[in-house]
């Protein structure tokens, strides 16, 4: 972090309504409080482990490497967490404060509907009151999620307003919050919005790195070349990036999505195709139009079909300490079916924008360098649209 | 520094707001002689925004009328420019950051001052943050707007001492839209505020008749009324000014 708190660079800060600024002064207060708490940060380890199944593996991918024939490729299997996908440790770090901060109600929005059932299920674990705002689109692409957070006890909101995606459930949820504040905490699922929450959740995604970097060192006695992840708003790819930030030998790829491909208007990819912006509390890089009006992005993948991309993200990339690469539907689609048959992995469609690239890069690189992606997710959900994507009807 | 104190002179102030662009600009300009001849004393108005997350759903839906009717800030400029041939009532423009940040800060406020608009409210601008334009708005003479919401609390006399123009006060948690009832203690809010504030108060947020504008007046330096005029202009369209004219005259009448 640079300049001032809440600041990577000229990104970040604190664009939000009157109404919310004690809220994320509170809840910065709190954050600050915990964050080196020994007994809190027990607790949260204990969960991760117990709970969430933590570490998760870091798994070679031998099939996928000799079939490729370049670098050596290691999963990191976030996968692998319960509730299927990285999401559960931003989730489990905020619920456990906003315990602590006597909030006894949780909002969430969600866009595959992956953050929305962790917060359900961690909800569910506190015993605590559960919201989630997802677009209606979604909710459509993502039917099976919606069953699974009602199944949890949650209640779900079908957002019907703009493009019906990722964004419009942010901003209802930011709604939510500012019409009831004293006992419900918005627990965001990404590494956006406001300060603190591009730290906090950056802080509990750390993990991931901090888990990739010491199995790696187990496993192979050195750093990694290459660390990638899929990257929408960016929490599983900081996550996956932190702890190697001041490694400056680790190439870091956070891979966007493309839909249709970058040089049409039905893509989600902010870094390639966005400019500099202020919304949903933070400035950053975002696809809009000419007059400032956010764009109505497009992704095959509910998750990462968004037009923003995490202050932080945008900071690496302005000082080119990360790459920020894209992968059409198409792409993403094909790795899907390629991780599933090579190596017995359905990866959520997310992660296979992440697959799909490091397929790109493999056989151009020395069988030497190895090559870490982020598996951020499980297939399962997806497999009704992507059935639907190569024409075929299945009922789930 | 702005003709923002003199809508403040003649009893209390009434604000109405619109949408510019809904349902056309043609209207939106004749809506807003007609709100003058009623006895508006200050001019809220709206440049839509894709994504207004502080506005509940009569104005989002609104902003989305207008964008959809092709409404950009150049043509809302045009419009101001027809209308300060006509008049020269206090005028705020009410938008979100991005937009005034996309189109180029500086260029965007130098136009309100070429324009005569005396304002701009901008409510994803907290104190925190309005050092992004505040520079800007000093150097051509406009003000821009503190909000005090009922949560600002301890953040009173910081938001209001520095406060320019007037303080929008945020009468109810939530969003933007008419409500039955306003449970904030207002004149407590008020009171506080006029500790460490030299400018007007007006409440805003959820007032959509004679009844609770003139109990909101009785506290403070005027009231905002938004939603429950953006209404009156979705039901009736283009045939809209004259309906907005009587509203506004009743509600000024009531304070």
């Amino acid at each position: 972090m640079s300049e001032k708190e809440g600041r990577f660079g000229v990104h970040g800060g604190q664009y939000i309504p009157e109404t919310l600024m004690n809220a994320v002064i509170e809840l910065e207060q709190a954050y600050n409080k915990y964050k080196d708490d020994p007994e809190f940060n027990e607790e949260l380890q204990t969960l991760f482990n117990e709970y969430a199944n933590r570490p998760s593996r870091l798994y070679f991918a031998k099939k996928m490497t000799e079939d490729l024939g370049g670098a050596r490729i290691y999963l990191k299997r976030e996968d692998l967490n319960h509730t299927g996908a990285h999401k559960v440790n931003n989730v489990l770090g905020q619920a456990l404060l906003a315990k602590k901060m006597g909030k006894t109600r949780l909002i969430a929005e969600t866009g595959a509907g992956q953050h929305g059932v962790a917060t359900a299920t961690a909800a569910a674990l506190f015993g605590m009151e559960c919201v989630v705002f997802m677009g209606e689109e979604d909710t459509k692409r993502q039917a099976l999620n919606v069953y699974r957070m009602r199944l949890l006890g949650a209640e779900v909101i079908p957002v019907k307003t703009g493009t019906r995606t990722l964004k419009d459930a942010v901003s209802e949820a930011m709604r939510e919050w500012t019409s009831r504040i004293e006992d419900t905490h918005y627990c965001l699922g990404s590494v956006m919005g406001p300060h603190p929450f591009p730290t906090i959740v950056r802080d509990f995604q750390a993990v991931i790195s901090r888990e990739i970097k010491s199995q790696m060192l187990e496993k192979e006695g050195r750093l990694p070349d290459i660390v990638m992840a899929c990257c929408g708003g960016g929490s599983n790819a900081i996550g996956s990036f932190y702890d190697f930030i001041e490694d400056k030998d680790v190439r870091l790829i956070g891979v966007e999505a493309a839909g249709r491909g970058i040089d049409t208007f039905e893509t989600a990819a902010t870094i390639n195709t966005g400019r500099l912006g202020i919304f949903h509390g933070m400035k950053s890089y975002f696809c809009q139009d000419e007059y400032g009006q956010i764009a109505p992005v497009y992704s095959i993948s509910a998750g990462l079909d968004y037009p923003g991309i995490g202050p932080e993200h945008a900071w690496l990339h302005d000082t080119k300490r990360a790459e920020y690469v894209a992968i059409t539907d198409d792409e993403a689609v094909n790795a899907f079916e390629y991780l599933s048959r090579t190596e017995g992995i359905i990866p959520a469609i997310e992660s296979a924008h992440a697959i799909a690239y490091a397929m790109k890069i493999a056989p151009t690189l020395p069988k030497d360098q190895i090559i870490v992606v982020t598996v951020s997710g499980r297939g399962d959900k997806d497999c009704a649209a992507i059935a639907r994507y190569r024409g075929e009807d299945i009922h789930e | 520094m702005s003709k923002i104190k003199e809508a403040f002179t003649n009893g209390k102030a009434f604000i109405p707001f619109i949408t510019c662009g809904d349902p056309d600009l043609e209207t939106s300009e004749k809506i807003v002689y007609e709100m003058e001849k009623a006895g508006a004393d200050l001019i809220e108005l709206g440049i839509p925004f894709s994504d207004p997350t502080a506005e509940g759903p009569v104005i989002q839906e609104a902003s989305l009328r207008a964008l959809n009717a092709g409404t950009t800030t150049d043509k809302i400029f045009d419009m101001v420019r027809r209308i300060r041939k006509n008049t020269d009532i206090p005028m705020v423009f009410m938008t979100y950051a991005n937009v005034i940040y996309s189109y180029g800060s500086e260029k965007f406020i130098s136009t309100c001052k070429e324009l005569g608009m005396d304002g701009l409210i901008l409510p994803d601008i907290p104190y925190e943050e309005k050092g992004e334009f505040i520079d800007l708005c000093h150097q051509y003479g406009v003000d821009l707007i503190s909000l005090i919401a009922p949560t600002s609390e301890d953040r009173i006399s910081m938001i209001a001492s520095e406060a320019e123009g007037f303080i929008y006060v945020v009468s109810s948690l939530g969003v933007t839209g008419t409500r039955t009832s306003i449970t904030t203690d207002i004149p407590t809010l008020v009171g506080k505020i006029k500790e460490s504030s030299k400018v007007p108060c007006a409440i805003g947020f959820g007032i959509s008749n004679p009844e609770q504008a003139a109990n909101m007046a009785r506290s403070a330096d005027g009231v905002i009324v938004g939603s429950a005029i953006v209404k009156i202009i979705a039901k009736y369209g283009k045939d809209a000014p004259a309906h907005v004219g009587a509203f506004v005259k009743e509600m000024k009448e009531a304070l």
